[in-house]
């Protein structure tokens, strides 16, 4: 029997169209826009202008505070302005707009293709080169990385859990960089232990895979300490706490960090950005994203410049499909529908993919029929039918006390739900309320 | 670009289930009992399902659009799944009539007067079913002899079920054992061949429905089992304690509407609680109380006394049985 977290779960249609496809370099765009707010917690503050002349890997905009992180140029030229525009969702918010003219890096990061095994940094020269490098989580959640290694005081890690499991359906992103980089991602592995002072790392990967957890299992073997735990294929499973439950069967308890139970998650392409940062000096610029889609010409995996448009990524994958009724940035399960094209890539950017109508209208909602099929999905054990209910009419109260603020959005209920009701819709507008509420209340 | 897109929170797919698919999916895992009951009582059942089925139709359709004024919802299976199960508890000779009062009753009072599908209380098969065993009781309690096509609709030769047998036996003073002899082999009712309402019959159909249910991820193992589960365990303890005034379990899981019951009509998703725990404990419930009935009851049969007070537990149970929650605080 594999392993799999504990409670709920679901398995959509994997739909991973672009894992036989090698990871290709995208062109350079000509414009890059690269928004100073690409992570979760405080937005960095843009230190050049207009008319500055800037690098490859040059810092643009620096970290504002602990939870922050610096941003680099993806590419060299002229900054063009400093400006707000219109973001992945649809706000404006402020970007360093840079004219791009050649491929000018700065001399400091080392461009070799060698592989760097010895780890001659310190514990706290690797944190702190890890800031410095403005990596953030690239599961998605972009939690800048340097603040997972800061083990909070009284605290120890014990593990490592590398999260490669990429749950989502159709992305192969991080698939592509195990098939490739094996050998980086073990050195970034072997970093982060270092920085976290474990002895021990296990790498959760989906068994809808086989290859790379056979390429993983074997490259790990020149490594002490690493392991690879494959999983059964199950969503959530890239869930921090779902991970968790997989992997070392411990349940992080309700409100509380995965160090509580003795537990650091770092992504796998984290690992990776972390190596080049480490051993090569290499600031995060770019990344790989999977463009994908059932009626995409080419699905296929890129590494880009952060700030490239999302139209470069499209062009490259054959253009978009006439019958492309909605662009998700990220998977279909967790990402968020963009509001065009035009906008650019980030460091979050995991993937792109185009659905047509008919695999992404919503139908009419029904009654609930109380089946339960949501409650017996939901990974957290919740009661998602109750939750909606409870935030429709406004029981403010009563959502708090069954638990609303232990749903991590995942879209289970919703994709399940027989009767099309939109669950988890109403659960975060109640979550988002309750969430004010217990703020005001400190 | 000029390329109008959605946007739209997630989850932007969804699984492809909808209400119809479980209802019919239900409905297919009823066709066993349903053929072998044509099989065993001929065309008294048939007259019966499609009576019960085309007035459950009628009257769910004519109270929405204009009693309620509504938009019918009578393409959701639902109205078809509570006609049949309104046959299946209905012996295969019940009058035309007496079969359009209990549609009505099931479908107006049982559902619609709580605001349609997914707002009732009760099972509204068996709001039906019992409203008809209760008002009248001579025609709902003339079980025909399970002879195929040779049984008559209008006058067929009728007999007791099992457990009426067993019940006036006891009443009576006869011994179990003598009365047991009197009884088909556990074979032949686990079959079917024996009296009773059209869908209770056959215990093996009904269990083939039941395997296709849970393959299709239509219902959970809760329910079933554990109402199968408590009948096993309560009726063996009273069999174990006193052989000659109580039956073994296996007669109680195969007579009468225990089958039909644990595994259509308590599964019934509107009227059961939401979480697997839930669940339990309202399987649990059913199976004491079924047992409870037969035995020391007025009534020979149980069950859908049984399911309709668990189902008044429901609320309740939803309220205070919440599901395990992942990394609950231990207390």
């Amino acid at each position: 029997m594999l392993k799999t977290f504990s409670i709920g779960g679901i398995h959509p249609e994997e739909n991973k169209l672009s894992a036989q496809s090698a990871i290709q370099e995208l062109p350079i765009p000509q414009i890059a826009t690269i928004p100073i707010a690409q992570h979760i917690g405080a937005p960095a503050k843009a230190i050049v202008k207009k008319r500055d002349v800037v690098k490859v890997g040059q810092v643009i905009a620096q970290s504002s505070g602990f939870v922050s992180a610096n941003i680099h140029s993806s590419v060299s030229g002229t900054v063009f302005k400093v400006d707000d525009v219109m973001d992945a969702t649809g706000f404006r918010r402020t970007s360093i707009i840079i004219k791009v003219d050649g491929d000018e890096w700065i001399e400091s990061i080392d461009r070799s293709e060698d592989l760097v095994t010895e780890i001659t940094q310190t514990k706290e020269e690797i944190i702190k080169r890890v800031g410095d490098a403005g990596i953030v989580g690239l599961g998605g959640a972009t939690f800048p990385a340097h603040v997972k290694l800061s083990v909070p005081p009284g605290k120890t890690a014990e593990i490592l859990v590398i999260n490669a499991v990429e749950c989502e359906p159709y992305l192969t992103s991080d698939h592509r960089v195990m098939l490739e980089k094996a050998d980086e991602i073990m050195v970034g592995i072997e970093i982060l232990m270092k920085a976290l002072e474990v002895k021990k790392a296990i790498i959760g990967i989906e068994n809808n895979k086989p290859d790379a957890i056979a390429h993983m299992t074997q490259t790990a073997t020149k490594y002490t300490g690493i392991e690879v735990c494959p999983l059964k294929t199950q969503y959530p499973q890239g869930g921090e706490k779902q991970l968790i439950s997989a992997t070392m069967n411990r349940e992080v308890p309700s409100g509380a960090l995965p160090i509580e139970v003795g537990a650091v998650v770092q992504n796998v392409g984290t690992a990776f950005a972390v190596y080049e940062a480490v051993q090569k000096n290499k600031p995060l610029f770019e990344r790989v994203a999977t463009i994908t889609g059932k009626s995409l010409k080419n699905p296929s995996n890129w590494k880009f410049r952060v700030g490239t448009p999302v139209s470069d990524i499209i062009e490259a994958a054959g253009g978009l499909p006439e019958d492309t009724a909605k662009i998700v940035g990220g998977g279909p399960m967790m990402g968020k529908a963009l509001v065009s094209v035009d906008v650019p890539l980030t460091k979050g950017s995991s993937g792109l993919l185009l659905l047509a109508q008919e695999e992404t209208a919503r139908k009419a909602t029904k009654a609930c029929i109380r089946c339960g099929k949501c409650v017996s999905v939901c990974p957290m054990g919740l009661e998602p039918y109750l939750l909606m209910v409870l935030a429709d009419k406004k029981e403010y109260e009563r959502l708090e006390n069954d638990a609303v603020m232990d749903c991590i959005e995942c879209g289970s209920c919703s994709f399940t739900c027989p009767a099309t009701r939109p669950l988890l819709d109403y659960i975060r507008l109640g979550k988002g309320k309750v969430g004010q509420i217990m703020r005001s209340r400190k | 670009m000029n390329t109008k897109v959605l946007v739209a929170p997630s989850p932007h797919i969804h699984s492809g289930d909808s209400i119809q698919k479980n209802m019919y999916g239900v409905v297919f895992a009823m066709l066993p009992a349903l053929l072998l009951s044509f099989y065993y009582f001929g065309l008294g059942s048939i007259i019966v399902t499609l009576t019960a089925v085309a007035s459950c139709y009628l009257f769910e359709f004519l109270i929405q659009k204009y009693l309620l004024k509504v938009e019918p919802t009578i393409k959701d299976g639902s109205a078809l799944i509570t006609g049949i199960l309104l046959a299946f508890n209905m012996p295969a000779n019940l009058p035309i009539w007496i079969i359009i009062i209990g549609a009505l009753v099931a479908i107006g009072v049982g559902k619609m007067t709580f605001g349609g599908l997914g707002n009732n209380v009760f099972n509204p098969a068996l709001v039906g079913r019992v409203f008809l065993l209760i008002s009248f009781p001579v025609q709902m309690t003339s079980w025909p002899k399970a002879l195929g096509f040779n049984t008559s609709y209008v006058d067929a030769e009728t007999g007791a079920t099992p457990l009426a047998v067993i019940k006036e036996g006891l009443n009576k003073g006869d011994s179990l054992t003598d009365l047991m002899a009197q009884l088909p082999s556990n074979m032949d009712m686990f079959l079917g061949n024996m009296g009773g309402s059209l869908g209770e019959v056959a215990g093996a159909a009904l269990v083939l429905g039941l395997i296709y249910m849970l393959v299709k991820k239509i219902i959970t193992w809760h329910i079933p089992v554990s109402i199968i589960g408590t009948v096993v365990i309560f009726s063996g303890i009273l069999n174990l304690a006193s052989p000659e005034a109580y039956a073994g379990p296996a007669f109680h899981i195969l007579t009468g509407g225990l089958l039909l019951g644990a595994i259509f009509m308590a599964t019934d998703y509107v009227t059961s609680p939401m979480s697997n725990k839930g669940m339990l404990i309202y399987g649990v419930g059913i199976g004491i109380l079924t047992v409870v009935i037969r035995v020391f009851g007025a009534y020979p049969e149980g069950v859908s006394f049984a399911i309709l007070i668990m189902n008044a537990f429901v609320p309740i149970i939803n309220v205070y049985v919440k599901p395990k929650r992942f990394g609950e605080k231990r207390k």
